[in-house]
């Protein structure tokens, strides 16, 4: 077992973890933070994307002990004082998730992709969001939810 | 029913944003893999690596003295827990071969994936190292893959006890067939196969099985479309008494069939369960669900049109093998005969044959994938008249006008015996041709084919028709089914005016909560947020059938709408009582009964509810409480169609193949909430450009699953999908007063011939008439150097090939 110490949603956190013991489980399991998905085993659909200081990452990836010393923010840090994050809210007003299983990883994945891109076509958007698979929307209201809530947080009246 | 109906709507028909959305956007949802029960132990189950293979021996017992594991057991440890196999409730023909499917193999392994142990352990890593530790002793047998080579003398068995690897051959034949094949002047045949898939919800499977041994109870937790089949099938192949046994699916992350299943690791689990006294849980890997969860499709078609030199059709004819895969699950056999009936589909013919041969081979089982049998009927049909349009010299939309079936709003018998309940296919043609702006395309694709365009444009039209709001009880019995096609809803009307709606329906994303919140909200005059949906617990929702097949409108919702109609009648009982009136002399209108003539004198359904609570004063013979309950057995099935229209671009060069134009207009009837058929539209079309496109199942010779990850078999990204230009007409069905059809499978059933259609017409200068799917870009690329178009080297000078137009230019083993 190895000692760990992170700050996942604002809250440090020291444990002790199994060193083969993947981020995600780590985050689900013993956090019981269980908002971050598992869809696959490949690293291939996204559902497990959370934020490792600020850049977006597949947690499924990344074993418990490289988070070590990591600022990590998972679905359930989103919202704040009760609101929901401008992606959430878009993907509500523009219907883009149904089952809901891949949607805080496509949610996750999009704060990185506004974050460190200006104005982006729906195309940018599709090409940002290769590495998550939705098996529901088709993912048009998916890129309409992102280009809505890309407007809304680059606004000055949102800050 | 009028007094319901004719009433104000104010939520039916508007794009609601959906009530399930806030717990799915912050995590706080509760999937399968989200829960867990103190002291719960880890199950995982070890599979044949072999496809077919004698089971000579499971030595347990390295296993077993693994770090906390609990237990370890092979199929013949477990034998005696079972009272019958996994159930088939399809046995489609009286002589059905039907194996008898142990949830654990005991004698022999019969396809890649098959569990062949199973074992208990304290963490789920425990788990997993220990089942890697199971020493089992296979002899490997000879592998049937190939469904023809299935069929042929001689062959490998997948069951012994068969004479043969035909599970049945189911028919339907209405007129004259033979001499309207005799005697037409153009008959067109083709082959065309449907790639075997992977559904692929983005929830794996998942089970949590909490014994309760004081009380002899068992309550299974399962990521699954249906609960309530689950419970009953359960307590069959288990022997438990069904009173027993209770099943809640809690958030579910996708169905698209493959969580309509009674699958090996649920009756595991609970046996296990009921064995060792303790809660037990096992999440699949997407690895091991390729191999363990249901595929889909995996059918061959022969199918042929008979028709005048116009191109006029007057029969059809078609011929089926579809793989079964190495047993029958729960619909196995029946998802043929699903498409049946739609082998003429929005056409008119007079004589009609249809034939399916179920085959047996050493692979995953199929079932239920999004459409079931419609999408090979609708590929089977779209493809096949654009093969006529090309036979007889006429535009593809031109054929298909000169064949529809004339507009009709009362339902009218078809060909096949069958009753369509509404349709106008001109209309929805019509709006779609105008969205895609068809002759602006078909000008601008002769340009480029004049003008020798490396990059060659096609245009696809797939007018379709599907059948669903499965059943008419009846009628499933005649097909052999062996259970009904109804549907329950409640309706508790709470004295403090708040609803509690329960339903039988089980949703997994389609927004039922929403939906049903709006049918109910609309006939009660309750506020939309006052209204709570309660679905997918058997403690909760005794009665139910369940959600697949676009049933859950049109059966459930209208079996909402009938309890919604008891409520009223109730009400206006106990409201004439307390107003002093006769019931006649009462108006009822947006949840507000009123005395006609003096509006002031009225009573809501929330002061009802209260009254009926407090029961001080109510009429002579009526119960306390306001609460009703409806059981909707549909007297037809419903019958959505539409027309989308697809251009594609061919690099002749490459073979790379880009969707620039996709229309769809899609006819559901009626619609409760348009923001929620948009994206079912739009996650329908994308599962079938994917079938058309990217995605196959494809083994080898030895039954080994190639595409055996996500990683490998292609399910599609934002980034290989166009955006969809839609849009609807409205022809209510006359199957149910709501007047809806149902739209969950439309966009999978309607697209596949769409794309495809419009890559041959790309092609179609070079001779190339037939390309399987997916169509990928290596398989167009081969179709172009097959035909001999050699365009590659021409630069593109060079856009006239052999022009044979002798067909199949397929190139195995693609599409990844």
């Amino acid at each position: 077992m190895r000692r760990i110490s992170l700050t996942v949603n604002g809250v440090k956190h020291d444990a002790m973890v199994e060193p083969r013991q993947l981020l995600v489980y780590f985050l689900r399991e013993q956090l019981a933070l269980t908002g971050t998905n598992v869809g696959c085993d490949t690293s291939t659909c996204g559902a497990c994307t959370i934020l490792v200081n600020g850049k977006s990452a597949k947690s499924c990836t990344l074993l418990a002990v490289q988070a070590d010393g990591a600022e990590v923010t998972t679905i359930e840090g989103l919202a704040s004082n009760g609101e929901m994050h401008p992606l959430q809210k878009a993907f509500h007003e523009s219907h883009g998730l149904q089952c809901g299983y891949c949607t805080p990883g496509m949610i996750m994945a999009s704060v990185d992709l506004i974050a460190n891109n200006d104005a982006m076509s729906d195309e940018d958007i599709r090409m940002g969001l290769e590495g998550n698979l939705c098996r529901c929307t088709g993912y048009q209201n998916i890129v309409k939810s992102v280009q809505q809530a890309a407007g809304e947080m680059r606004s000055p009246a949102s800050t | 029913m009028a007094q319901v109906a004719d009433q104000a709507q104010k939520f039916v028909g508007g794009g609601i944003l959906r009530k399930e959305d806030p717990e799915l956007l912050t995590g706080a949802a509760r999937f399968i893999d989200d829960m867990s029960i103190p002291g719960m132990l880890w199950v995982s189950f070890v599979r044949s690596p072999f496809a077919h293979a004698t089971i000579n021996s499971v030595d347990t017992s390295r296993a077993a003295s693994m770090p906390g594991v609990r237990a370890v057991y092979s199929g013949a440890d477990l034998a005696d827990e079972w009272a019958d196999g996994l159930p088939c409730a399809w046995p489609v023909t009286e002589d059905i071969k039907t194996p008898k499917h142990w949830p654990i193999a005991q004698d022999k392994a019969r396809f890649a994936g098959d569990a062949v142990a199973v074992v208990v352990a304290e963490t789920r890593p425990q788990a997993l190292d220990a089942a890697e530790t199971v020493d089992v002793d296979y002899e490997p047998l000879d592998v049937v893959v190939d469904m023809e080579a299935a069929l042929a003398d001689g062959a490998t068995k997948v069951h012994d006890e068969f004479e043969n690897n035909s599970s049945y051959v189911w028919n339907l034949d209405v007129g004259e067939v033979e001499q309207v094949f005799n005697d037409a002047a153009v008959v067109v045949k083709e082959r065309y196969y449907h790639p075997r898939l992977i559904p692929n919800a983005i929830e794996p499977r998942g089970v949590i099985c909490q014994p309760n041994p004081a009380q002899g109870e068992y309550t299974l937790y399962s990521a699954t479309q249906i609960p309530h089949i689950l419970k009953v099938t359960l307590a069959l192949t288990l022997g438990l008494p069904e009173q027993k046994l209770r099943v809640v699916a809690p958030d579910v992350g996708g169905g698209f069939g493959s969580k309509l299943n009674v699958y090996a690791e649920e009756a595991t689990c609970l046996a296990l369960g009921r064995k060792l006294g303790v809660p037990l849980k096992w999440i699949e890997t997407r690895s091991e669900g390729y191999l363990a969860t249901i595929h889909g499709r995996d059918v061959i078609q022969d199918m042929e049109v008979a028709a005048d030199e116009n191109g006029k059709i007057a029969g059809v004819r078609a011929n089926l093998l579809a793989d079964m895969g190495a047993y029958l699950q729960l619909v196995t056999p029946g998802i043929p005969i699903l498409g049946a009936f739609l082998y003429h589909g929005v056409y008119d013919a007079q004589a009609y044959s249809f034939t399916c041969t179920g085959v047996f081979t050493n692979k995953t089982p199929t079932d239920a994938y999004r459409g079931a049998g419609r999408p090979e009927a609708t590929y089977a049909v779209e493809r096949i008249m654009d093969a006529l349009a090309r036979r007889v010299g006429k535009d593809p939309v031109e054929i298909r006008r000169l064949n529809f079936l004339a507009p009709f709003d009362e339902a009218r018998e078809v060909v096949t015996g069958l009753s369509f309940d509404s349709g106008n296919y001109d209309a929805s043609l019509d709006k779609a041709l105008d969205m895609f702006g068809y002759d602006d395309l078909r000008a601008e694709q002769q340009r480029r084919r004049e003008a020798g365009d490396t990059k060659q444009l096609g245009i696809g039209v797939s007018t379709y028709i599907e059948m669903c709001g499965l059943a008419p009880s009846q009628v499933l019995a005649s097909l052999r089914y062996v259970a009904g096609g109804w549907e329950a809803a409640t309706i508790r009307c709470h004295p403090t005016g708040k609803v509690t709606v329960i339903t039988g329906t089980s949703p997994h994303g389609q927004g039922h909560v929403t939906a049903w919140s709006q049918i109910v909200a609309d006939e009660l005059g309750v506020d939309f947020e006052d209204i709570e949906v309660l679905h997918g617990d058997t403690a909760i929702s005794p009665l139910g059938m369940d959600s697949y097949g676009s049933r859950s409108l049109s059966v459930g919702g209208v079996a909402l709408h009938y309890a919604a109609e008891k409520v009223v009648t109730k009400a206006r009982t106990i409201a004439a009582h307390e107003l002093e009136v006769s019931e006649e002399d009462l108006e009822y209108s947006g949840g507000t009964f009123s005395v006609k003539g003096a509006p002031d004198k009225s009573k809501t359904i929330p002061e009802i509810a209260f009254s009926a609570w407090t029961a001080h004063n109510l009429p002579e013979g009526t119960e306390p409480g306001l609460e009703e309950t409806h059981v909707f057995d549909p007297p037809n099935f419903t019958f959505p169609s539409g027309a989308h229209l697809c251009a594609v671009e061919v690099d002749t060069e490459t073979g790379m193949t880009n969707i620039v134009k996709y229309v769809a207009v899609d006819d559901c009837g009626k619609a409760i909430n348009p923001t929620i058929i948009e994206g079912q539209v739009h996650g329908g079309i994308a599962q079938g450009i994917a079938e058309a496109m990217y995605e196959e199942a494809v083994y080898d010779e030895n039954g080994v699953l190639m595409t055996s990850s996500m990683s490998n078999y292609r399910v599609p990204s934002a980034a290989e999908l166009p955006t969809f230009e839609i849009d609807r007409t409205e022809t209510p069905s006359t199957t149910n007063p709501l007047g809806v059809k149902g739209i969950g499978e439309a966009g999978t059933i309607a697209s596949p011939p769409a794309v495809v259609n419009a890559t041959i017409d790309a092609l179609a200068p070079l001779g190339i008439d037939h390309i399987d799917m997916p169509v990928s870009p290596e398989r167009v690329w081969a179709a172009i150097k097959n035909a001999g178009g050699s365009t590659v080297d021409a630069r593109g000078a060079e856009t006239t090939g052999a022009g044979s137009g002798t067909g199949s230019a397929d190139a195995p083993g693609g599409g990844t």
